[in-house]
């Protein structure tokens, strides 16, 4: 009760609209160290319920930008909604109660050293006053939930990694927030580790309908959970939309290069041999998604076009259920005429088609 | 040893005890918030105020650069004003807890810069406020060496009471120079060192296990 009396009194007079669904709303948010931006004019909203992946290099800003969203930082202009609201100009006082809203899970998990298990994860319920009983069934439910009951008694030190993550995960939902923000969290984790905490966020994601904000510079964990992904570059968001979208058809050159991680790429045998203009065979790439990738387009095209197609490298992906795939073909020859109705057949059924270059003999 | 010097040895011991318990138990409740103040208000801080910050530490490095014999001295005025004498046991526990304040204080500020800037936020980042900080956060994660720098001034306090002795303060350290010493009673000093040894070792063995009991930082 008290805290919502405090959360009035700290309410700016003028309530901004934004989207009823708007989670997150940000609008030209900059916020400079120095000479250097670190944020650049970053706008974007996240609605209820989404998981809103944002990838980028180390010192693309990404950090700077996800602790603006709790105010740990503050931005040197632009504005922050969270649920309507704007944080900017909160005190420090008044952005407590704000961040009871919003858990948050940690690269390093953050986990107190000096608490058992169930009193990390009771914490954020002691520091809104709740009494001790109370705070110890939330943890017990918690830890049930992430699958650790039989750690409640455990120091952290004695956890592994991905334990010490599903403790932090716990811990940042106690306080039943609207917002979920992950830092990296699973930068510190192996491969299989990391599965079973993205799986885990998505569980909760689709079990409590939580809005999950993530950052990361892992093009897997965006591929593996979120809906949309923003990807940030030198302060600024390069490009956004739908995961499969942007895996399908990525505008940017980051992007591209964050994705060649996990996309098929020519091997670079046959990348060093391609050369401009002659050669007994011609190297394209095609990029396919949605109803072309389901379609049989490479029996199709040798149908229509007459001459030989060798599949060299390539694969389709399963992203939020949409196939995209990338196919590397070589085509005998390297005539220009017949290397246009390949281009135009594959163009005319949705593919993206670019021809790499030739090679001298067989690969 | 004659059943008198006996009986005075036993004085002497409780003297010392008495002496470095009263200063040590004042020294942690004014050191610990001091070196928390230190460690709150320099930059990066929960409550950065760098003018405060460089006064409290000028005010710490003046008080424990001067040497204890000196301060006992100095400190009469004070003592007297404090406790209405300037000589005896209770006398010598203000010099020594002004002694062991600011000593103390920077044993704590060590232990608590040393805490994980990223616990710290993990706490602002729940909501916590500055005393929920130092409630949750700081003290409880370094108590291991907030424990450990009380053992440590508790030692260095038994050694210094033994200077206490020239305001009549009594004490082991007083007892070996008037009677090992000066008058030549080789058992009274023999006694008062293997006193001193098992005193030492006895603090710095229970300060080890308490320390080990705090530790859960694996």
């Amino acid at each position: 009760m008290n805290q919502h009396v405090t959360a009035q009194r700290a309410d700016p007079v003028h309530i901004q609209p934004t989207g009823r669904e708007d989670v997150i709303r940000l609008a030209g948010l900059k916020r400079r160290f120095g000479a250097t931006p670190a944020l650049d004019g970053v706008s974007l909203t996240v609605q209820k319920g989404e998981i809103l992946g944002i990838i980028g290099r180390s010192g693309a800003g990404k950090s700077t930008l996800i602790r603006c969203l709790n105010g740990l930082e503050r931005a040197d202009s632009g504005e922050v909604f969270i649920e309507g609201r704007e944080i900017g100009r909160l005190s420090e006082r008044e952005l407590q109660p704000l961040r009871r809203r919003i858990g948050m899970v940690f690269q390093h998990f953050n986990l107190l050293s000096a608490k058992t298990v169930e009193e990390n994860v009771a914490l954020p319920l002691k520091i809104e006053g709740r009494p001790r009983a109370e705070r110890l069934a939330r943890a017990a439910e918690l830890l049930q939930l992430v699958g650790l009951s039989e750690k409640a008694k455990a120091y952290p030190a004695s956890l592994s990694g991905g334990q010490k993550q599903r403790v932090g995960i716990a811990r940042a939902l106690a306080a039943r927030p609207a917002l979920l923000l992950s830092d990296e969290a699973t930068s510190a984790l192996d491969p299989e580790t990391t599965r079973s905490i993205l799986a885990l966020l998505k569980d909760i994601n689709s079990r409590l309908g939580l809005t999950i904000l993530l950052i990361t510079h892992e093009m897997e964990v965006i591929r593996s959970i979120a809906d949309r992904v923003a990807v940030i570059d030198a302060g600024r968001i390069v490009e956004e939309g739908a995961v499969w979208q942007v895996f399908a058809n990525p505008k940017s050159e980051i992007t591209r290069s964050l994705l060649s991680s996990i996309r098929p790429q020519l091997p670079p045998e046959i990348a060093t041999r391609l050369v401009p203009g002659e050669g007994a065979e011609t190297i394209l790439r095609i990029d396919v998604a949605g109803e072309t990738a389901r379609g049989a387009l490479l029996s199709d095209l040798a149908a229509a076009v007459p001459g030989q197609f060798r599949l060299v490298q390539g694969g389709v992906d399963h992203v939020q259920g949409q196939p995209v795939g990338t196919l590397f073909l070589a085509v005998a020859g390297a005539e220009a005429t017949h290397l246009a109705r390949v281009t135009t057949f594959l163009n005319d059924r949705g593919a993206r088609v670019e021809v790499l270059g030739h090679v001298a003999g067989l690969v | 040893m004659s059943p008198v010097l006996f009986e005075l040895l036993l004085r002497s011991i409780w003297e010392t005890v008495l002496m470095t318990g009263a200063s040590a138990l004042i020294s942690l409740v004014f050191g610990l918030p001091l070196g928390l103040a230190l460690v709150a208000t320099d930059r990066g801080g929960i409550a950065e105020s760098l003018w405060v910050n460089r006064s409290l530490g000028a005010i710490i490095n003046g008080f424990r650069s001067v040497p204890f014999i000196i301060l006992l001295v100095a400190l009469i005025p004070v003592t007297r004003l404090i406790v209405g004498t300037s000589i005896g046991t209770w006398a010598a526990i203000v010099p020594l807890s002004i002694a062991a304040t600011p000593y103390y204080a920077r044993i704590a500020e060590v232990s608590l810069r040393e805490v994980d800037h990223g616990l710290i936020e993990a706490a602002r980042a729940m909501g916590g406020n500055r005393w929920t900080i130092i409630r949750e956060v700081l003290v409880p994660e370094a108590l291991p060496g907030i424990v450990a720098g009380f053992t440590v001034t508790l030692v260095t306090l038994v050694g210094a009471s033994a200077m206490a002795g020239a305001i009549g303060a009594g004490g082991l350290g007083d007892l070996a120079i008037r009677y090992g010493y000066q008058r030549f009673e080789t058992s009274v000093m023999v006694a008062v060192v293997v006193v001193l040894i098992v005193l030492v070792c006895g603090i710095q063995w229970i300060g080890d296990r308490l320390v080990a009991r705090l530790d859960h930082r694996g």
